[in-house]
């Protein structure tokens, strides 16, 4: 009798604890953090990696996702929802080069490309179109992120949420790239 | 011959026509590059042009020397080489005789340190710009891109490699095909090779797998020139020359056709990226799928992603399909018959629990259920290399 009842203890103790776990799991994947947004605006076939590793640590520390979007720009006299293989080609392997070195680090990755007439008119569009809390943007003196000084000004003014430009130091022309990445190829 | 003429382009520097430039394709030596070379350099002088051959190598054989008579030959240039004399095309010499075509053997050859130019194809660059047309030749392992995959395929690694973009420039490029067997019978009956080097190169270069590769590696680079050549024009909506319209409306020779299998999640972007490389690669159309359960409703972070999808989609030229089906297996067999898809791609399946083990792994589904000659590829999760970290 005693038997009987201490297994049926333990069989509704069991349940109750598969019900706690699965309730919790499915709570966990419903919090509000989980649509944390990290966007990272990039141009071309490099980018800097500071402005990745940066991104990454912040994305690693706040439990967020990681929005690379590409900015690409679509020449007037063609449809601005046309197909742009060129502008694919270049975006496609750093998207994967983000993605890869995101991924070493468990930091889930949501990418986009956005096209516009010009960088500025694709992030606007970028801006309009989703939500996250911050925009981490490279900057080089160089131009190489294709953002001039006044699109970033421009950035500071109309993101609705925090915006950090990283400028790397003198020495720094460490950049993240498709070819260095093993991206490259597949 | 009047085509040749109006189909080439204004030369930016001086305003004068640039030469038409027409590259002879191969796999391999001995496919009949340089003989086809000199046919059509024959058929056009027959045509009433002026043709010389610049720099021909017939590496001793016989036909390759017999079709070069009758045709005009600019003496080549002797050049000290370390210890001896080596004959080079004399580019000063083409450009003074000015004809209206110049033949130029093997367009990746490099040139000793004292010619103007390292490399020959760069000599080729200042005949056309002369104004000059010139049909050249090259084997498909001397472009740069392939020069890797070539060597993993053959095991044989070529150090003179031309850039993809001489290839680019070219206004036409005519793959010479030969099949591996008939090419290996031409090399035993010594058409390619002298008698004491043959057994050399049958155990070595010239093995049917590797020729079979480097064939199938040729047909796809003249197929994803002549896609990228249709791109150029369907996106920038030029008229182009005649050559150039009759590319663009030729339907496509390679009939592949890839579907990716997708589902509304951020992991499903990489399988997208892959499989819109691998169609680039083929010079293919891709279809996105995703097998939507039936009655699920498309809302909030479910909505969200397939619009990043469909957004993905229109950039790559791709096309999203959303097929609602509670057999997911049926409905991709169904949608790879209607479009005719030869390769379908997948991602990694998450790892199976439960009852879920003892079902057949989607992939094999995948193959019973689609017809013949379809492919199936599993797209791996590709992580950071460890010492990239």
């Amino acid at each position: 009798m005693i038997e009987q009842l201490l297994i049926g203890l333990a069989l509704l103790l069991g349940l109750a604890g598969g019900y706690l776990l699965a309730r919790s799991r499915r709570r966990r994947s419903e919090r509000p953090d989980a649509v944390h947004q990290i966007l990272l605006p990039f141009t071309g076939t490099e980018i800097s990696r500071r402005a990745v590793d940066a991104a990454l640590r912040l994305a690693r520390a706040e439990g967020a996702t990681l929005m690379p979007a590409y900015l690409a720009t679509v020449p007037k006299q063609l449809p601005l929802e046309c197909a742009i293989p060129n502008e694919a080609a270049k975006a496609m392997p750093m998207l994967e080069a983000i993605e890869q070195r995101a991924t070493a680090q468990g930091v889930p990755v949501d990418a986009r490309v956005e096209r516009g007439r010009s960088y500025r008119h694709a992030l606007a569009r970028l801006l309009e179109g989703e939500s996250f809390d911050r925009v981490v943007v490279p900057a080089t003196a160089d131009g190489r992120t294709g953002l001039s000084g006044e699109d970033l000004v421009w950035l500071l003014g109309k993101a609705p949420a925090e915006v950090l430009i990283l400028r790397p130091g003198p020495e720094d022309d460490r950049v993240l790239t498709a070819a260095s990445n093993g991206a490259g190829r597949h | 011959m009047a085509e040749l003429s109006t189909s080439s382009e204004t030369s930016p520097r001086g305003g004068h026509r640039r030469g038409h430039y027409k590259i002879f394709l191969g796999m391999a030596a001995g496919v009949g590059k340089t003989y086809r070379m000199l046919q059509e350099g024959h058929a056009e002088a027959d045509a009433g042009r002026d043709v010389v051959i610049g720099y021909l190598e017939p590496h001793e054989r016989q036909d390759t020397i017999d079709q070069a008579r009758g045709l005009e030959v600019v003496p080549r240039r002797r050049v000290p080489r370390r210890d001896t004399v080596v004959e080079e095309m004399d580019l000063s010499a083409v450009l003074e005789r000015a004809p209206e075509l110049a033949l130029i053997d093997e367009l990746a050859h490099t040139n000793p340190p004292s010619l103007g130019h390292d490399k020959r194809y760069e000599d080729i660059g200042g005949v056309l710009e002369a104004g000059i047309d010139v049909f050249s030749t090259v084997n498909v392992q001397h472009l740069e891109s392939l020069n890797d995959q070539v060597a993993e395929l053959t095991g044989v690694r070529v150090r003179e490699t031309v850039p993809d973009s001489v290839l680019g420039s070219a206004d036409e490029v005519v793959l010479i095909d030969l099949t591996p067997e008939a090419l290996i019978a031409r090399l035993r009956a010594g058409k390619i090779y002298p008698g004491e080097n043959i057994d050399a190169a049958l155990n070595n270069f010239f093995r049917i797998e590797n020729l079979a590769a480097l064939r199938e590696v040729s047909l796809r680079q003249v197929a994803e020139d002549v896609e990228s050549k249709r791109l150029v024009f369907s996106q920038t909506g030029r008229v182009g020359t005649r050559d150039e319209r009759v590319s663009a409306e030729v339907p496509k020779a390679v009939g592949e056709r890839l579907l990716a299998l997708i589902r509304p999640h951020p992991s499903s972007q990489r399988l997208v990226r892959r499989a819109w490389r691998s169609a680039q690669r083929l010079g293919t159309d891709l279809d996105l799928l995703w097998v939507k359960p039936p009655g699920e409703p498309i809302q909030g972070e479910v909505e969200q992603q397939v619009t990043v999808l469909r957004q993905l989609a229109s950039v790559l030229g791709a096309t999203l399909l959303i097929e609602e089906h509670d057999d997911m297996v049926a409905a991709v067999a169904r949608i790879v018959r209607e479009r005719g898809s030869t390769y379908i791609m997948v991602g990694e399946s998450l790892p199976r629990r439960g009852i879920a083990r003892l079902r057949e792994p989607l992939p094999q589904r995948l193959m019973r259920a689609t017809p013949p000659g379809v492919d199936v590829r599993i797209v791996a999760h590709r992580g950071l290399r460890q010492d990239e970290k």
